[in-house]
């Protein structure tokens, strides 16, 4: 899909700066949930397992795509999931 | 569906993710930007299953499958107390699936008979490297949080010669792997040698330096996803692994600067452990005493308060306290006393532990004040209530220049009229140094377990009314 590795080198170079830009506002206040989704956004490596994984031909790559796909399907669903959890906390709730 | 189909669906994705991480900017949008960020990565996964060379889905849907059960059950189930191992577990599945992938990758290529190009190979040798050493840090990191191994820095003699050596062997071999000589062998060796360079990396670095390491291996679960990004030639992994890479990276500069610390000195510098050691037979060349107080004269000094900054720190998650200090701050505040927290950006073992503990204990986030901003209002303030904190309130910082902890940005928290301390006992903190301000004249040492003695205090102020 990216045959050229200069095109590949560019987007890596320009979504830094991209990540930069947009991490640098996130206030102190929500660094651990910062930290947890950003976790879940690394788990995109299941793309890549998915790839590995889906082959015709059974071979001991597949296996290792599954291992692949459960770890980074952990990554994801826990990640969001638990970052959602603690997002809730931060919402001012009437108290009693 | 055709490839040019395809990679939309893939910029779509990483639109969202990027939008979905803006929305983080504020607490009120935060839910619906990891919402938007999940869409994101949903949109991602559906588009890779419609990719052509993806025909045997049992194996897909059954790692997806157990992958989820896994995830939700750790996710519900988790104490907000053990909120950094949780994300120090999920850095290292990240980390080892990218290693998996890279891997699997390789060994087509070997299969096939076809040889990589360009690019390729040393996307195959990072994803490898960074996703093992991503892995075995992770579990260390893990385990000493969950003090399931002592969390204090491991040295041994030759250390810095060891990780040096094996930095070369790393290259060595990856070399090896890039140029196609002497078949798999140096493949296998290297995946050997990154998962023990993951394990030497972290064992010298203590608990209170957990921060940066966990901030750091974020950045390598991101960096590592980006390799197999160049692996595979996919854009949706370059982008979105490069923007966790780029997260990552801020945060271990915060936690740095928050320790006026290099992150050479955090990573290779052993810290705590060699005054750890020096500080068995100290405490003979200061002879003054810390005065232990009760509840009940904390009592008394809160009725006469019209202030109070609460410091939170390690000890407070460790005794589960964040519960019974709010119940003490709302008790406080039908006093009509102003009552508010103030964060030290490394308080506890990860960025954003005790806005967390708190947030979770309904503390509204508004009272949650970072350290620039509340060190000026310390001088006016009536009481300081520092709870299980102690290397960032203490004053050597700004004084001792010999200190370990010298020009370390602290709380300035010795400045308030009185301050009162909860803590175990004397014991110095994670910097095996002692802390003056626990011997100054305006402060009030209250010795016992957080969680107990916070508690104590509510039935003291209630019983005084």
């Amino acid at each position: 899909m990216l045959d050229d590795p200069a095109v590949a080198l560019t987007i890596f170079t320009l979504s830094i700066f991209v990540g930069f830009e947009v991490i640098s506002k996130v206030p102190p206040l929500l660094h651990t949930p910062l930290m947890s989704g950003s976790n879940a956004i690394s788990g995109i490596t299941i793309v890549g397992a998915i790839l590995a994984a889906g082959h015709e031909d059974r071979t001991i790559s597949t296996v290792l795509g599954f291992i692949a796909i459960v770890f980074a399907t952990i990554n994801v669903v826990g990640g969001f999931l638990v970052t959602h959890r603690m997002l809730e906390m931060f919402q001012t709730k009437k108290r009693p | 569906m055709n490839s040019q189909l395809i990679h939309f669906a893939y910029l779509a994705s990483a639109v969202l993710l990027i939008l979905g991480m803006r929305g983080l900017a504020s607490a009120k949008t935060a839910p619906r930007g990891n919402l938007i960020a999940s869409v994101g990565m949903l949109i991602a996964i559906v588009a890779t299953l419609l990719i052509r060379q993806v025909v045997d889905f049992t194996v897909v849907f059954a790692g997806i499958v157990v992958g989820s059960g896994i995830g939700v059950v750790l996710a519900r189930r988790i104490e907000m107390t053990a909120m950094p191992q949780m994300v120090a577990l999920l850095n290292g599945f990240g980390g080892g699936a990218s290693a998996l992938v890279a891997t699997a990758e390789y060994l087509t290529y070997v299969r096939t008979e076809t040889t990589p190009e360009g690019v390729v190979p040393y996307a195959i040798v990072a994803g490898l490297l960074i996703g093992n050493v991503t892995f075995t840090g992770s579990i260390v990191a893990f385990a000493k949080l969950q003090e399931l191994m002592r969390s204090a820095a491991v040295t041994y003699p030759g250390q810095n010669f060891v990780n040096g050596l094996i930095a070369l062997s790393v290259l060595v071999l990856g070399g090896m792997v890039v140029a196609g000589v002497s078949g798999l062998t140096p493949y296998w060796v290297l995946a050997a040698v990154s998962l023990v360079l993951g394990v030497l990396l972290v064992i010298p670095i203590g608990g209170a330096d957990m921060p940066v390491v966990i901030s750091l291996l974020n950045s390598y679960s991101g960096l590592a996803a980006c390799a197999t990004g160049f692996v595979l030639g996919n854009s949706g992994l370059v982008i979105s692994g490069s923007l966790v890479g780029a997260s990552g990276l801020i945060l271990t500069k915060i936690m740095c600067d928050a320790m006026n610390r290099s992150i050479s000195n955090v990573l290779f510098g052993a810290f705590g452990a060699a005054s750890e050691q020096a500080g068995g037979g100290e405490g003979g060349g200061e002879q003054r005493t810390a005065k232990g107080y009760t509840p009940e004269d904390a009592a008394v000094i809160f009725a006469n308060a019209r202030s109070v900054i609460v410091v939170p720190g390690y000890g407070m998650a460790v005794a589960q306290a964040q519960h019974a200090v709010r119940e003490l701050g709302d008790l406080l505040r039908a006093d009509g006393i102003s009552v508010k927290y103030a964060i030290h950006p490394v308080a506890g073992r990860m960025p954003g532990h005790m806005n967390v503990l708190l947030a979770e204990a309904d503390v509204p986030y508004e009272s949650l004040i970072e350290m620039d901003e509340i060190n000026p209002e310390f001088p006016e303030t009536d009481v300081a209530l520092i709870i299980g904190a102690n290397d960032v309130v203490n004053p050597q910082a700004r004084t001792e220049k010999g200190s370990p902890i010298y020009g370390m940005p602290i709380l300035d928290a010795d400045r308030a009229q009185n301050v009162f301390v909860i803590k175990r006992s004397m014991n110095p903190g994670f910097a095996g140094i002692q802390n003056p301000l626990f011997f100054n004249d305006n402060t009030m040492m209250i010795f016992g377990d957080a969680k107990k003695v916070v508690l104590s205090i509510i039935e003291a102020v209630k019983a005084f009314h």
